[in-house]
């Protein structure tokens, strides 16, 4: 095969790389050796700390429940900052400078300072300033600094999904007679709404990962933290670690794989018109300087 | 108003996100360009270890990686990063554990770079004789990253609101210091309105100034 960066290789080309390869494994496979031994070392490999997930209790006692709450936080914060998002994203292309001033400043404002910072926030506020129980504080920190997060990023894929649209549908809308109010919400919305789907499932990612945040710093009793009680009990702060992250490499890498398939898929549909965003285009976005507002890229898309 | 800042280091406590920011920006970018070009490279075996490195890194959240920095490598295994002192190791640790995971973005970034590189210019740098690292390192490499300065500033601003995970594994650095503020004090609006502001400070200005410097340095073509 042959890229940019180099020729179909050639007999000499060719041996040069299987000598690369050769080298390469050899240096990967002591790494791994490595840390093999070093696993065996500290007694990590013996078969009772692993044994736990083979059978049925560590599962239904710890990690399943765990994996229920990150979900349920990741959809609650999903489902909560979606039209919070669309809100602030159509606001920001308001004819009224001072709509797109406020919604500007307000989006960038919960862009700019971390999703951590925003949970412990909210969780102090709802210990001090109401009477959620203590029992669903956390869930409720958590889904709160997602929201907040996440729907200043969505505001800006909303935005970005909106731009993407040939200009001729605005402008056909106002020919028949719409108006501003019906050209958004009956023409440009339900075609933006289309176009943002991929990239909102890839937001999906970030949210389920920065669900973690909340089982470490506010007790929420998420995957993570059921790690930790898992570990606790059985003695296998390793093997547990190594199936958490396995768990959640499979739940994301589904979620991205969803969000390429539904983009080629969209891609391909003949009923669009044409305008799909995958999250590298928002972040195109983020850095450059569009309609009039600036977005000062403090990227969403991690 | 501001009594309740007394006694605290909030200063220092944003100093050290800023050091833990701008040492883990150094190896990211360092890490995230060799992944890169091995993803591009001719090496099949490379390019699968780049792929895989990337997609396994992407997908598990940082917190996971910084806890277990701290639970699996120093504890169990014993990596004291070359220092006994808790806090040095803690920072150390939490390099390590940035490192790993923003190189993983830098990598893709810098992977789109090249992609903006149009075929001409590889294709005239293997006929004057270049070799696939002369050509990456004079001819791509230059013109990708002066392409790709606006999503490595994103990349670097997540990687600014990422330190304060850090605070997990017992970093001192700003989050961890409101944290305690916040629990300790009355104030928990204002001190929460100081914290988001030192972000916003130290976030807006980079995003600013390194998209004005990508529009500026990007190559026109």
């Amino acid at each position: 095969m042959s890229t940019v960066l180099y020729d179909t290789p050639g007999p000499r080309a060719k041996r040069r790389n299987v000598l690369f390869s050769v080298v390469f494994t050899v240096v990967l496979a002591l790494l791994l050796w490595w840390m093999w031994q070093k696993m065996d070392d500290k007694n990590q490999l013996e078969s009772a700390l692993w044994k736990p997930f083979v059978e049925s209790e560590a599962w239904t006692t710890y990690l399943l429940p765990g994996l229920a709450n990150t979900l349920k936080a990741a959809a609650l914060a999903m489902v909560i900052a979606l039209p919070l998002g669309a809100v602030f994203g159509i606001a920001r292309l308001s004819d009224h400078r001072w709509v797109r001033a406020v919604s500007g400043t307000v989006v960038e404002f919960f862009r700019a300072i971390p999703v951590l910072l925003l949970m412990l926030f909210a969780n102090e506020f709802y210990a001090r300033s109401t009477n959620v129980g203590s029992a669903d504080r956390p869930l409720y920190a958590v889904v709160t600094g997602l929201v907040l997060y996440n729907a200043a990023v969505l505001a800006e894929v909303v935005r970005a999904g909106i731009l993407s649209l040939p200009k001729g549908q605005t402008e056909a809308a106002y020919a028949i007679g719409l108006r501003k109010g019906q050209t958004m919400s009956s023409i440009l919305l339900p075609q933006a709404v289309t176009a943002m789907l991929p990239a909102i499932v890839s937001q999906l990612v970030v949210i389920v990962k920065d669900t973690a945040l909340g089982g470490v710093m506010i007790g929420f009793a998420e995957l993570l933290n059921s790690r930790g009680t898992l570990a606790a009990n059985y003695a296998n702060v390793v093997p547990s670690f190594i199936v958490v992250a396995i768990i959640f490499i499979v739940l994301n890498f589904l979620l991205t794989s969803f969000a390429s398939w539904l983009e080629q898929r969209l891609r391909r549909s003949k009923r669009s018109t044409g305008a799909v965003l995958g999250v590298d285009k928002v972040d195109d976005l983020n850095a450059a300087e569009v309609g009039g507002t600036y977005g000062t890229g403090a990227g969403g898309s991690i | 108003m501001f009594d309740f800042l007394d006694g605290y280091d909030v200063l220092g406590a944003f100093w050290l996100t800023v050091k833990l920011t701008a040492v883990s920006a150094v190896g990211s970018l360092v890490w995230g360009t060799l992944l890169a070009a091995m993803r591009v490279s001719p090496v099949p075996l490379m390019r699968g270890f780049g792929t895989v490195y990337v997609n396994i890194v992407r997908n598990i959240p940082l917190t996971v990686i910084i806890l277990f920095s701290s639970l699996g490598l120093a504890d169990i295994f014993g990596m004291t990063m070359g220092s006994n002192d808790f806090d040095v190791q803690g920072f150390r640790l939490a390099v390590l554990s940035l490192v790993a995971y923003t190189a993983a973005f830098v990598c893709e970034a810098i992977r789109s770079g090249i992609n903006t590189v149009p075929m001409g210019q590889a294709e005239a740098a293997r006929a004057i004789g270049l070799s696939f690292t002369q050509t990456l390192r004079l001819v791509i490499l230059p013109q990708a990253f002066r392409s790709v300065i606006g999503p490595l500033a994103n990349v670097l601003i997540a990687l600014t609101k990422n330190t304060t995970v850090a605070a997990a594994i017992g970093v001192a650095e700003a989050a961890s210091l409101m944290k305690t503020m916040i629990e300790n004090e009355a104030q928990t609006l204002l001190i929460g309105a100081v914290f988001a502001f030192g972000f916003v400070v130290l976030t807006l200005p980079t995003g600013l100034i390194l998209g004005w410097l990508g529009k500026r340095l990007a190559v026109k073509r």
